[in-house]
């Protein structure tokens, strides 16, 4: 009962943000709801699954490009060249850019590219028994190479710079406070979605193969279930997620660059998941929501040492919560659970 | 039971809400920004964590040092400077939050930062759709005239145009480009290329390596067997080091094949190691050697303020600038007001250690006489020529007939 009362209250929180505070602080706050998208994907695939993935910058950078060449080229016009293009000494559109004119495209780019990727990435790698440290250090290898490709071909995709200077989504004016009210709400929608998407994953027989994989991935091929499939399945869930969160980051933030993708900022998306706790998705959502909250804080604060600071709290949470935040409060209604059987049984 | 989980979690998803929401409230000012009750805010925003860090927190330190020295001469229009110093964290998206948070939060009356050309794109749509200014203070890759960016670093009419036609000057009919992977050395190589093309001076290769890269074997190699008269460097950051203890065990000399850098500056060459870099040419506006009267002071001021072994370097000189420009033009106006102090700035004029430097009023660069020096063996850089007078700021070189294909 009181577990909805909880949900209606973040949700009604959610809600009243919009109101209450400064578009600037709202933007901020949208932009840590698109973290916390991406935290419900990592918490699928590493806590409930096992799967540590460090790169998952590279479907979040899939899904943001997808939108911000939508974007970019809605702002361009029928026979404009996006800015970059023009002083990167690119003279006609790639051929590459073209499709993403249409908005239907673009949309559905943002889900099934990073989707697809992760899909195929998943079985050669799943099929071939690479798991643990080997299967960690493949996604992040990714991470760093997607973004060498990315700065190398600066005239397609605007190198270094990243693709920045939007003005509109879709029917939305972004300079204008409604608009940014209204890309907050659908990120905050998403988020909702999504976790509920992943809860029911979880819930589900599904959720407990995945655990079970998780746990003893041969004692499941014995049983006769083939735990590439279920491994593929869920990270490439994770990383239709990513993509939804970066597509989304882009109307938010207003640009999306190499630098938002590579491995520090792949490592960072996996702290707030940590720090919350991997294996409750609340704990993800709170954690992704409060480091990343964390670091605009005491980055303003302590513009010489934040990053000390930061570095602290997730050593700490580390030291004394293993399990992150929501392992704390679990162990705690564990040991209290204990106490009480133990009482009546006195 | 899953209860009290939840309302712990709930606990931990309000709490940054309602922080946030504690910091929201602050009172508006009226026509202009920045200006409180006993002063007047303005916003420093440079890397101060990350790969630029090094680069950065010096052209801070001048800035910082600039408003000191308002300040103690009674600051501007009666009323302190307070400087909001932000941390860019060698990331652009942060730069550009940062930026908004000057502007709409501490409501500041100008910003001074940025260092890359990624941090100033990332910045530009940030102060056009506020209507703040940005006063940037690197030498960049032109081709941009923002009318809320103010530049004060140089434009490539006064750094790359004069370091080439001095190369051409020196008979050198073969160069070798070697540069970091982003906007500005690909930029800057492109209009090499177009001068190259006009001038008879034949490029023998362009090679790029990705921003922070220290393997310079491959590249060394392939710069040694095209045998080019001089190399045109646009490396930035630690890859120097690499690239010139390379090239110096290739046995690539100054004498025989000068390095011309246009992102060595005094701060590098330390990093560098004067050994390694020693006899190579770089391009600037400014040196610590420069003898103005105003750098005497500068230099002095900034020694007594961080430290007798600090050096200080084009990019901070230009920061400095800044400040003082932007003082001066709002003297002039009377008000911080975005648009009378963008009105006002057109041809002011300071006595800036470079020499004089004056705002042009129409692309929002300033005047400055190019340098081209030559790595001592103690570190400095000793001129070896100069415009001698202020090179008009061109940012578009509408005015070279062989640039005319560049400008969109």
């Amino acid at each position: 009962m009181s577990s909805r009362i909880a949900l209606a209250l973040c949700v009604l929180l959610l809600a009243v943000a919009p109101f209450t505070l400064s578009p600037f602080r709202l933007g901020l706050l949208a932009k840590y709801l698109c973290f916390a998208i991406v935290a419900v994907g990592i918490a699928l695939a590493w806590g409930q699954g096992g799967m540590l993935v460090l790169g998952q910058g590279v479907f979040f950078g899939l899904g943001g490009y997808a939108m911000g060449m939508y974007l970019k080229l809605s702002e361009a016009g029928s026979a404009g060249l996006p800015d970059f293009m023009v002083w990167s000494g690119v003279e006609e559109l790639p051929a590459l850019w073209k499709p993403f004119a249409n908005p239907v495209f673009a949309l559905a780019a943002v889900v099934l590219v990073p989707g697809l990727v992760a899909f195929l990435l998943g079985l050669l790698v799943f099929r071939q028994r690479v798991r643990g440290a080997y299967f960690a250090i493949l996604s992040q290898a990714l991470a760093a190479a997607f973004v060498i490709l990315l700065v190398g071909r600066q005239g397609i995709t605007g190198g270094t710079n990243g693709l920045t200077n939007f003005s509109r989504f879709f029917q939305l004016d972004l300079t204008d406070p409604n608009g940014q009210r209204a890309v907050y709400a659908i990120a905050a929608v998403v988020l909702g979605l999504v976790y509920l998407v992943a809860r029911l994953v979880i819930r589900g027989r599904f959720g407990r193969l995945l655990v079970a994989v998780r746990d003893g991935e041969d004692r499941v091929r014995f049983l006769g279930y083939d735990p590439a499939v279920v491994k593929t399945v869920t990270f490439t869930m994770s990383a239709v997620m990513a993509g939804l969160a970066g597509a989304l980051f882009v109307p938010i933030v207003g640009i999306i660059s190499p630098a938002l993708l590579g491995i520090v900022p792949s490592l960072e998306l996996l702290v707030g998941v940590a720090v919350g706790g991997r294996f409750v998705l609340a704990g993800a959502i709170g954690g992704a929501i409060l480091v990343n909250y964390a670091k605009t804080a005491f980055s303003e604060d302590f513009a010489e040492g934040w990053l000390y600071l930061q570095g602290g709290l997730f050593v700490l949470v580390l030291v004394f919560a293993p399990k992150g935040l929501a392992g704390l409060v679990t162990g705690a209604r564990e040991r209290l659970a204990a106490r009480v059987r133990k009482e009546r049984v006195a | 039971m899953r209860s009290r989980l939840l309302k712990a979690l709930t606990l931990s998803l309000t709490l940054p809400v309602v922080l946030v929401a504690g910091c929201v409230s602050e009172p508006g000012t009226g026509a202009s920004p920045g200006v409180g009750g006993d002063g007047i805010k303005v916003g420093v925003l440079h890397s101060l964590s990350g790969t630029m860090a090094i680069s950065e927190v010096t052209v801070k330190d001048a800035e910082l040092l600039a408003i000191e020295e308002l300040n103690a001469s009674g600051g501007v229009l009666g009323k302190k400077l307070v400087p909001v110093t932000e941390d860019g964290a060698s990331d652009w998206p942060t730069f550009a939050e940062k930026a908004q948070k000057l502007i709409s939060q501490d409501k500041v009356a100008t910003v001074f930062g940025g260092w890359t050309s990624a941090s100033r794109k990332a910045m530009l749509p940030v102060f056009e759709r506020n209507k703040a200014l940005l006063w940037y203070p690197v030498q960049y890759e032109g081709l941009e005239s923002s009318p809320y960016i103010f530049y004060t670093g140089a434009t490539t009419n006064q750094q790359i145009v004069p370091a080439l036609d001095y190369l051409a000057a020196q008979g050198k009919k073969k160069l070798f480009l070697v540069g970091s992977d982003y906007v500005f050395p690909r930029t800057a190589n492109k209009i090499i290329k177009a001068y190259a093309a006009a001038k008879g001076i034949e490029v023998l290769g362009e090679e790029y390596t990705p921003l922070g890269h220290t393997e310079y074997g491959t590249l060394v190699n392939k710069l040694v067997d095209a045998k080019p008269d001089a190399v045109f460097n646009t490396l930035n950051g630690d890859s120097n080091v690499a690239f010139f203890k390379q090239l110096r065990s290739a046995g690539i000399t100054a004498a025989g094949t000068p390095v011309v850098s246009v992102s060595v500056a005094e701060e590098e060459v330390k990093g560098i190691g004067p050994d390694n870099v020693a006899g190579h040419l770089v391009a600037w506006n400014y040196y610590q050697t420069t003898r103005t009267p105003a750098n005497d002071t500068f230099v002095k001021a900034f020694k007594a303020k961080y430290g007798v072994d600090k050096v200080t370097s084009d990019p901070m000189e230009a920061g400095y600038n800044a400040v003082k420009l932007w003082a001066a033009a709002v003297t002039k106006a009377g008000s911080t007001d975005v648009e009378a102090v963008k009105k006002a700035a057109g041809g002011i004029a300071i006595d800036a250690p470079e020499g004089t430097t004056t705002i042009d009023g129409g692309n929002q660069h300033v005047s400055k006489t190019a340098r081209i020096g030559v790595v001592e063996p103690d570190g400095q850089i000793k001129e070896v020529w100069s415009s001698g007078a202020p090179i008009t700021p061109d940012p578009y070189l509408k005015g070279y007939d062989w640039a005319s294909g560049l400008a969109p």
